[in-house]
């Protein structure tokens, strides 16, 4: 078993959910075009991982594994992170007003955020105990925030590039991330 | 002749990935070799035929506020039903994806045609369309997983292509993917002579009537 200095260190710098793993593609493009929102998601992701592994694990654990259903987890996961993200936007609307606003037009973006999802089989396929499962999921959800905070960064200077016109846009965002990927390949070295 | 329309323009046109800019973890992630793309956009495209096949058969049953997780599931099921054919029958590809086939559940393509296209349209207009898509996501996941697979490990389906050039490492590394991702989206638009897309865009994304551009990928 790891330590949790070690499972940090692999979740949010070699093993990076979006820069290496390719998972929740779709906000990193989409969403860190400016410093603020990317903080705004960030924390949304961070808050919907930690809260949907507290439900999908011992769900696992208690109710699918034991009754040999575990090939149903993938139906049961997105279900649960489906109606999961539902009912915090509307507990935060009416416990946390602050809190909702500052969250609020990110959370119900979540749902389909393959990140989500990927954290909750990865952590029954890599066998961690529930106290580890919810850390990693705190830590991966770090690293998915410290990749869009990057990224709006870099993001920022492309505005004002001079880019070809063919490689505006889009085309020249993916070469931007591409970069910045590999200065996370760096970090492999670390882990050895 | 419409219903042959519906059918090509996910092809090219109205390509998912390249034009839509839809799908993109699964596109990034598994298409470090062409054959590996090739099979995942077949898993994808049954499950966007049967998802899109059911979604149109009850769009009337579907209460309209129920509607995201009602499809969700819907997908999922087809999706486990994958996990299984693959599993028994193509054990090498089904470890090749790993956790991304369970991650068709979440492509944005599968969702975004089930809320745009079949929860509008009849029965046989849907099948085509997902079939259409569906080729169309299998196409540029081929195309991605050649170009990845050529250039980074010398070979083209396996098959070693020369022994003597050094094949560029970082081509199948993540950093790669990236790259030739953006390279085809820029020839892409080269070839058909538009502007590339300055944005994400909501066109096609599953929540677009939730966030109402608020997400910032409009802007």
């Amino acid at each position: 078993m790891k330590t949790v200095f070690t499972l940090m260190i692999t979740a949010i710098l070699t093993d990076n959910i979006v820069l290496s793993k390719f998972m929740g593609i779709c906000p990193f493009l989409g969403v860190s075009k400016k410093l603020s929102s990317s903080l705004g998601m960030g924390a949304a992701v961070i808050f919907v991982m930690a809260c949907a592994t507290l439900v999908t694990y011992p769900v696992y654990a208690l109710i699918l594994e034991p009754n040999n259903l575990t090939y149903l987890r993938t139906v049961a996961f997105i279900l649960i992170i489906a109606l999961f993200v539902q009912l915090v936007e509307i507990i935060l609307k009416k416990v946390m007003p602050p809190l909702y606003k500052a969250l609020g037009v990110y959370l119900p973006l979540i749902t389909t955020n393959c990140a989500v999802l990927g954290v909750t089989l990865q952590n029954i396929d890599n066998g961690f105990s529930f106290g580890y499962a919810i850390l990693n999921s705190v830590f991966v959800g770090m690293a998915f925030t410290l990749a869009l905070i990057l990224f709006s960064g870099v993001r920022s200077r492309l505005e004002t590039a001079d880019i070809p016109a063919t490689f505006k846009g889009v085309p020249s965002t993916l070469i931007a991330a591409s970069i910045v990927s590999v200065s996370f390949m760096a970090f492999s070295g670390l882990m050895s | 002749m419409s219903n042959f329309k519906e059918f090509s323009k996910g092809l090219i046109k109205e390509n998912p990935t390249l034009v839509g800019l839809l799908g993109m973890c699964p596109t990034l992630a598994i298409t470090t070799q062409a054959s590996n793309g090739l099979g995942m956009g077949l898993a994808t495209t049954f499950v966007l035929i049967c998802s899109n096949l059911m979604i149109s058969l009850l769009k009337n049953v579907i209460p309209k506020a129920v509607k995201l997780p009602c499809y969700i599931v819907i997908i999922a099921g087809f999706v486990t039903l994958v996990e299984f054919l693959l599993h028994g029958y193509l054990p090498g590809l089904y470890d090749a994806l790993g956790t991304f086939l369970s991650l068709i559940t979440v492509n944005c393509i599968i969702l975004g045609r089930a809320e745009m296209f079949a929860s509008k349209n009849k029965v046989l207009p849907s099948v085509l369309d997902g079939l259409g898509m569906g080729l169309g996501f299998t196409l540029s996941l081929f195309t991605m997983g050649s170009f990845r697979e050529i250039l980074g490990a010398g070979k083209w389906m396996g098959i070693t292509l020369s022994e003597e050039i050094q094949p560029m490492t970082i081509f199948i590394m993540p950093a790669g993917g990236f790259f030739v991702l953006g390279c085809i989206i820029a020839a892409v638009n080269k070839l058909k002579g538009q502007k590339p897309p300055e944005k994400i865009g909501c066109s096609g994304c599953p929540n677009a009537s939730i966030c109402a551009g608020k997400g910032e990928c409009e802007k």
